[in-house]
């Protein structure tokens, strides 16, 4: 057993879940941005019907980590990526799985609001034709507006562009794009940054409603929206001592757990606001 | 396609894409590199075949075509001189005139002396000039430019003769209107360019000379200029570039005459509209020359225009701090 | 009371500040008016061309333009009379023929070197290319279509001018529609990717509709510029003085509205000038036509 997987295995005796919850399993080994060492060591499961926070300073690769996990960083071409994420139990990172596919089923919102220059209708009823979805098209753009606590505000300008609304509007519109093909797990990269804080409490009721019916991993730069939501939490921190920075996972558990009795020093002072 | 590793998981939407939506993404990838790969197979075609048909000439008049001065059909002489120097005289001509006038309409148009309204009518204004195609330049030269600048030509030519560039009368089609078009015709090449490069100056430069108390046109002149002097010189040679290659409305205001001449009234040729002029009534020797003549203003504009692009190129870096 | 002795302590206190009041202000300030007065000079110059071509275009070309002018056939030397009408649709057959063989490929290949691979050797290269076509003296994209089409085909043609002004506008097309594509916010790219799209369906569904009305920009301005064009055309598709006569017609020597201006600029009967006047207008109000469309076609939406 070489040195990288003896630091693995000991942090996944910190914290380990029952196989049959985790909807996805992922050991990162290492990921590379060319010749630059983003992240390391970090095994981060993603719950079933739960919120999987993951906090941590600035550049700690909180969002890298994130963007690992449905292979949206494929599309940066000096990414590379070593290790594992297991989802269904398939490596999504093995050579026959096309990363198309595996976005198809995990589904991303992301940090800047980023609706298609179409009308709201169209934003929503993407995905569902994307997927030749053969139901009733009306009541499933109706029902994603509805979970994401945006159709009363549109239902009478369906017609409208999408671009047309207001920052918080746009994003619960991604939101309710996101949920109308209804992906399995939902990945949030800092879904409330955007936001001011009528419409960020809006998109937190929204992602407790979610987790009823998805598995939900959230990025957030917030620790109070981590409590609020986040079942379970992911602390990531970096590390400057090799001259990089390299982000790496420091502590995982249930959220009240990570807050209240943090088992590391970093998170003591990370979660107590000594160092931000 | 492989099977779907997922097909199991409870959702009632998701689903892979389809063998068609895989074909498509395969067929479109191919398809626009076929398309960019055009580009590459067209200029390579383009010099090929320019060099295949001119290739009998140059084997047969050799480098001497360069720099002899006869055209000679019934005594199968070729030489292209009169025209190299009409082509590189009315270009720099064109350039003095029309890089002066463009670069001062850049100022003009970024350095905060007009108000929105006026610096719009002056954009629209330089983008009209762009659109008016050469021939109707060239009618306009010859109905209108010849007529207005005779007069003060010939002034000149009567009393100050003795000087070269006013050694001939201005009868008719000469250098003088030739180059006054072009100027004109080049001048939104320059003033758009150039507009380009001064934008490119960070407001913190200007900012920084207005801090020192210089007076705006101590700014412009000492600062911005120099600032964005590499994006200016870009504009200036690919102007240059430009008014090489331009010919409808030299092969109209020039006159076509083999001669080489420093005087601003003598008429004079250029490359482009010796092709132009002679190319529809020529016998097969005289094509051959002629291919010989469009390969050396295809060299001529080729290494104007990399050299252009190259201080484009070097100029955009300036700033970018790479 | 008080206010007299602060203005008294004030022109006081400028009085013994000679050098602020003096020369060197002054001087500064005269040199600036002169300048600035200069760049207006220089301004007004470089417009009057502009008004004095336009002012003709109307003033003579305006005078006749009537039904019978533009879709008569141009007379002959002696003739009254006559019109500039199998010119006015040569140059659009010719410059359709250009569109339909260089809007498709240039849009291709634009999205090649926007969203494919825009770092690959082969996108450098095109991009460079194109470039440097942008450059190319249009006379030889005449000569060029002369060697390799006119001979083997033994014959001017509408197809070889068109062609040459595919060779033109291609160039164009490529670069603004690559750079209308690459406008198109990556943020809205990663969505599609992250719903699982296809690059072919990223494309599809979102970068093209949304960078579309630069696309169109572009496009029509490689038309405008096309319809514009006579040099290429001059020993490709020649001269004709009688209408496009169908398909087969396609393979003759065809008229346009530059060559005819060309043509006639130098004859010496008032009737063909006026005629080169009048084609002028029209061939300067197809131009701006297409150079208005693509400014209203053009407004991107995000």
């Amino acid at each position: 057993m070489n040195a990288t997987s003896e630091a693995l295995s000991s942090q996944a005796a910190a914290w380990s879940v029952d196989p049959k919850d985790r909807v996805m399993d992922c050991r990162l080994q290492k990921i590379f941005y060319g010749d630059f060492l983003a992240v390391r060591n970090s095994i981060v499961p993603i719950e079933k019907n739960k919120i999987t926070g993951f906090i941590g300073p600035s550049g700690c690769g909180k969002s890298t980590v994130l963007r690992s996990l449905n292979r949206m960083n494929d599309l940066i071409p000096i990414f590379r990526f070593e290790g594992s994420v297991t989802y269904h139990g398939q490596d999504i990172y093995d050579k026959s799985i096309d990363p198309v596919l595996v976005r198809r089923y995990i589904g991303m919102v992301f940090q800047q609001p980023n609706p298609f220059s179409m009308s709201i209708y169209d934003n929503v009823a993407f995905g569902l034709r994307l997927n030749r979805f053969k139901g009733d098209m009306d009541e499933r753009v109706e029902k994603a507006l509805r979970s994401a606590a945006l159709w009363t505000e549109v239902k009478d300008k369906l017609k409208n562009s999408g671009l047309s609304l207001s920052g918080g509007q746009q994003q619960r519109l991604c939101i309710a794009r996101a949920v109308a093909t209804e992906p399995d797990v939902l990945l949030m990269d800092e879904p409330c940054s955007a936001l001011d804080p009528i419409a960020t409490r809006q998109v937190e009721e929204l992602m407790l409603e979610l987790k009823e019916n998805y598995s939900v991993a959230l990025v957030t730069h917030n620790m109070q929206q981590a409590t609020r939501v986040a079942d379970t939490t992911a602390f990531f921190s970096v590390d400057i001592s090799q001259g990089g920075r390299t982000g790496y996972l420091v502590e995982m558990g249930e959220t009240r757990q990570v807050f209240e009795d943090p088992q590391a020093q970093l998170t003591k002072e990370y979660v107590s606001g000594e160092f931000s | 396609m492989a099977s779907n590793p997922f097909a199991h998981v409870v959702t009632k939407v998701s689903g892979p894409p389809s063998a068609v939506d895989y074909g498509a993404d395969k067929l479109l990838r191919g398809v626009v590199w076929g398309a960019a790969a055009v580009i590459l197979l067209l200029v390579a075609y383009i010099v090929f075949e320019l060099g295949r048909q001119a290739f009998p000439a140059m084997l047969e008049f050799g480098p001497e075509f360069i720099y002899s001065t006869t055209w000679d059909v019934q005594a199968k002489q070729f030489g292209i001189l009169p025209e190299i120097w009409g082509t590189l005289y009315s270009s720099l001509l064109a350039l003095l005139l029309g890089g002066i006038l463009g670069v001062a309409i850049a100022i003009f148009l970024t350095q905060d002396f007009l108000d929105h309204r006026v610096s719009n009518v002056f954009r629209t204004i330089v983008e009209m000039l762009a659109a008016i195609p050469s021939v109707v330049y060239g009618l306009w030269g010859i109905y209108v430019l010849i007529p207005l600048i005779r007069p003060g030509a010939n002034w000149l030519h009567d009393t100050l003769g003795w000087f070269p560039f006013f050694g001939t009368s201005l009868s008719g089609p000469g250098m003088a209107p030739a180059a006054l078009v072009l100027a004109v015709m080049i001048l939104p090449t320059v003033a758009a360019i150039s507009v380009d490069a001064f934008k490119r100056v960070p407001y913190k430069v200007k900012e920084a000379a207005y801090g020192m108390g210089t007076t705006r046109w101590e700014a412009i002149l000492k600062v911005m200029l120099p600032s964005a002097s590499s994006g200016i010189l870009a504009a200036l040679v690919l102007g240059f570039g430009r008014a090489l290659g331009e010919t409808m409305a030299l092969a109209m205001l020039i006159g076509n005459s083999n001669q080489i001449s420093l005087s601003l009234f003598a008429p004079a040729n250029t490359l482009a509209s010796l092709l132009a002029s002679s190319f529809p009534e020529a016998g097969p020797i005289e094509v051959q020359a002629l291919m010989y003549a469009a390969i050396a203003l295809l060299a001529i504009t080729l290494l104007v225009n990399i050299f252009g692009l190259w201080i484009m190129k070097a100029a955009t870096r300036k700033f970018e701090g790479k | 009371m008080t206010g007299n002795i602060s203005q008294a302590i004030l022109e006081r206190d400028l009085d013994s500040l000679p050098q602020l009041k003096g020369s060197v202000l002054e001087g500064r300030g005269l040199r600036s008016r002169i300048y600035t007065g200069i760049t207006w000079l220089l301004a007004i110059l470089a417009a009057f061309p502009l008004f004095s071509v336009l002012y003709m275009l109307i003033a003579k070309g305006g005078a006749r333009i009537n039904w019978e002018t533009l879709t008569e056939l141009p007379p002959s030397a002696f003739e009254v009379g006559g019109g500039i009408g199998p010119a006015i649709v040569g140059t659009g057959v010719m410059v359709g023929i250009g569109a339909a063989i260089s809007i498709p490929i240039g849009i291709l290949a634009a999205i090649y070197l926007a969203e494919i691979d825009p770092h690959a050797k082969l996108a450098q290269i095109a991009r460079f290319l194109a470039k440097v076509l942008t450059g190319f003296p249009s006379i030889l994209a005449g000569v060029f279509v002369y060697a390799s089409l006119v001979v083997a085909m033994k014959s001017y043609s509408a197809w070889a001018g068109g062609i040459a002004l595919a060779v033109l506008m291609l160039p164009t097309v490529i670069l603004t529609a690559e750079e209308a594509l690459k406008q198109v916010p990556q943020k809205m790219k990663d969505a599609a990717y992250g719903m699982g799209c296809t690059r072919a369906q990223v494309i599809s569904k979102v970068t093209l509709p949304t960078g579309m009305p630069g696309v169109i920009t572009g496009v029509l301005l490689a038309v405008a510029g096309a319809a514009g064009e006579s040099a290429p055309l001059l020993f490709t598709a020649l001269f004709s003085t009688y209408y496009i006569n169908g398909w087969e017609g396609l393979s003759e020597p065809t008229s346009s509205l530059s060559i005819l201006i060309y043509n006639f600029s130098g004859m010496p009967y008032d009737n063909q000038i006026e005629l080169a006047w009048t084609a002028s207008l029209v061939l300067v109000l197809i131009i701006l036509l297409f150079n208005i469309l693509a400014r209203v076609l053009g407004r991107q939406k995000f």
